[in-house]
């Protein structure tokens, strides 16, 4: 455990550019690694990996190992837990950071199970411990009721995954200096069990979720998919998008890509409207980072008002349509 | 087609988060008096999953559950729904595993079973989720993994997976035997009916612990020592919120709009 040194960043390429994710956890590598005395290498995948290690570098990478195997340009589960699993036994890092991205959901238990580490899924807060020098993650539970701050004492390395906009992006210095290590390990083609058949991307009407201004979701208590269109017509008002809980996309009154919550998406707008959702807080941790909140609900007992900054009391349907009236004609004004 | 599922008795995570209680002192959660426990929500997708198979393509379905001996209920829901065994590992040595422990007592069961075409579990547990236990018990059984599935069509010895992306879905095959992750995106699971129930009233449902399934003490041990609970806390959260009325909800509606124009 004594060899087990530095900090590594699992960077990932979306769009040929270094991933948002991947620049923020830079930042907080580095931040660690600080506190460690040790340093910060990224690992980048796939063909355009060596193009991007200079800019991994200036957000802060010591060293960057990169994996330049075509068979990496898309994810394929078996192929990147076999090469980062070797590569961290031969790199040794104390400490692995993880995007909690489509990638990264998968791959860290699985990195996890190989190396028999230990891993934070969904960590908002890390730290090292002053006097233990253990990484301390800090992750919700039981729905985001409550939070636990966990370490790994004995094994190596500590894991975790973090969702975007937790961290702020690394500071860019295109100056800086570092290495490229490129790895040239040839993937076992046994091992690769299962594989990808076809991706489906969804088309996104108007501006996607985690980048909305404003959002309107739904709950339970909208009834039916026809009920939805009145929020799809508030969220064009207003340029923003519609979200939902968990229970109404269950219902299929909305595609599951719109769900807002612990096991979908993590919204932050200037404003959240939430309508006829009860506030169960794996609902609620999917959307506390939203400045103001707006409660529509007929029952006064509803969690939702614990944490909205304004509430109306009343059957949705009967404040909907005058409230969207009200916009269009307090908007035309403008 | 033999197909065990993992399922988990927690805690009812539809009370109202005002009655949420911990004690930071023994770092665990106190549920509240007089609600009983449920099957966790990712794992009964799960078990729907089993049973669209079995539908299907005929077969078995086991289910197990590391619990205390009350889990024999969700055993018994489980049944209702369709399962046609199952098993509570249920011992003083199983008390706060952790994701690696878990897995560990899992795939022992499992090994005991044996003769399956597919594991299925729930993405993470409604209490703790820390999402784990089964790409780790995938690992210790040496089987290909599918995590995150939102359907699951098995034809000729192959799996065909679909599975949720953040904005979209890919599918994948995978050969059998296999363990795949399910998310609720599977969607609704079905309501027990009138046979199911019958046969899970009358049910034997035994209880299986440490010893039965060959768990070694020391193996357990240095599972239970991968991650460390050191504190548990409940974030203050203090929102005073603002009600906005008015004579008729035209009215009020017609305030809040003017409010939230001032705010974007």
């Amino acid at each position: 455990m004594d060899q087990q040194k530095g900090v590594m960043v699992l960077g990932e390429i979306s769009d040929g550019k270094l991933a948002t994710i991947t620049t923020e956890l830079l930042g907080i590598g580095k931040k660690l690694a600080n506190e460690l005395g040790e340093d910060l290498s990224a690992l980048l995948m796939g063909g355009k990996a060596r193009g991007l290690a200079q800019e991994a570098i200036a957000y802060g990478a010591e060293k960057v190992y990169i994996a330049e195997d075509s068979l990496f340009d898309d994810y394929n589960s078996d192929a990147y837990t076999q090469f980062v699993a070797n590569l961290c036994q031969k790199v040794s890092p104390s400490i692995l950071l993880i995007g909690h991205t489509d990638i990264g959901c998968d791959l860290a238990p699985r990195l996890n199970g190989r190396l028999r580490g230990g891993l934070a899924m969904d960590a908002m807060e890390l730290s090292i411990d002053p006097s233990t020098k253990l990484l301390v993650s800090t992750r919700p539970i039981f729905g985001g009721n409550a939070y636990a701050k966990v370490v790994s004492r004995t094994v190596r390395p500590q894991m975790a995954t973090v969702r975007t906009k937790v961290f702020p992006p690394a500071e860019r210095d295109e100056s800086r200096q570092g290495q490229i290590i490129p790895i040239e390990e040839k993937i076992d083609p046994s091992a690769i069990k299962v594989n990808v058949i076809e991706r489906l991307k969804e088309e996104v009407e108007g501006v996607k979720l985690e980048d909305a201004e404003v959002v309107v979701s739904g709950g339970h208590g909208i009834g039916s998919a026809q009920n939805f269109e009145m929020l799809w017509e508030l969220a064009r008002l207003l340029g923003g998008t519609v979200g939902a809980t968990r229970r109404a996309c269950d219902e299929g009154w909305v595609p599951a890509t719109r769900q807002v919550g612990q096991s979908g998406k993590v919204v932050s707008p200037k404003l959240y409207i939430a309508v006829a959702l009860s506030g169960a807080m794996s609902h609620i941790v999917g959307c506390l980072g939203s400045k103001w909140i707006v409660a529509i609900n007929k029952d006064p007992e509803a969690n939702i008002f614990n944490i909205a900054h304004f509430g109306i009391v009343a059957d949705y349907k009967e404040i909907l349509p005058p409230l969207i009236a009200k916009f269009k004609e307090l908007l035309s004004a403008k | 087609m033999h197909t065990i599922v993992c399922v988990k008795q927690v805690p009812d995570p539809e009370i109202p988060p005002a009655k949420f209680k911990i004690d930071p002192e023994s770092k665990k959660v106190i549920p509240p008096p007089g609600v009983p426990p449920v099957i966790s929500v990712y794992d009964e997708r799960a078990l729907e999953a089993a049973c669209r198979l079995k539908d299907k393509h005929k077969g078995k379905i086991t289910v197990i559950s590391l619990g205390s001996e009350k889990a024999t209920d969700v055993v018994r829901h489980a049944i209702s729904m369709g399962a046609d065994d199952g098993y509570v590992l249920s011992d003083g040595a199983f008390e706060n595993l952790d994701s690696f422990a878990t897995a560990y007592v899992l795939g022992k069961a499992i090994e005991k079973i044996g003769g399956y075409d597919l594991i299925l579990c729930g993405r993470q547990a409604a209490d703790w989720g820390a999402g784990q236990v089964g790409s780790i018990l995938a690992e210790i059984l040496g089987l290909p993994v599918v995590s995150l599935a939102c359907d699951v069509q098995a034809e000729d010895k192959k799996l065909r997976v679909k599975r949720i992306l953040k904005d979209g879905f890919e599918v994948v095959e995978a050969p059998m035997p296999a363990l795949i992750t399910v998310s609720s995106e599977i969607g609704l699971p079905r309501l027990p009916a009138g046979m199911g129930l019958m046969l899970a009233r009358r049910k034997q449902i035994p209880i299986w612990k440490a010893k039965d399934i060959g768990v070694d003490p020391l193996e357990l041990d240095k599972s239970k020592a991968h991650t460390e609970i050191t504190e548990i806390f409940i974030p203050k959260r203090e929102t005073q919120c603002e009600r906005i009325t008015g004579a008729t909800p035209s009215e009020a509606a017609a305030n809040l709009a003017l409010k939230i124009v001032k705010l974007i």
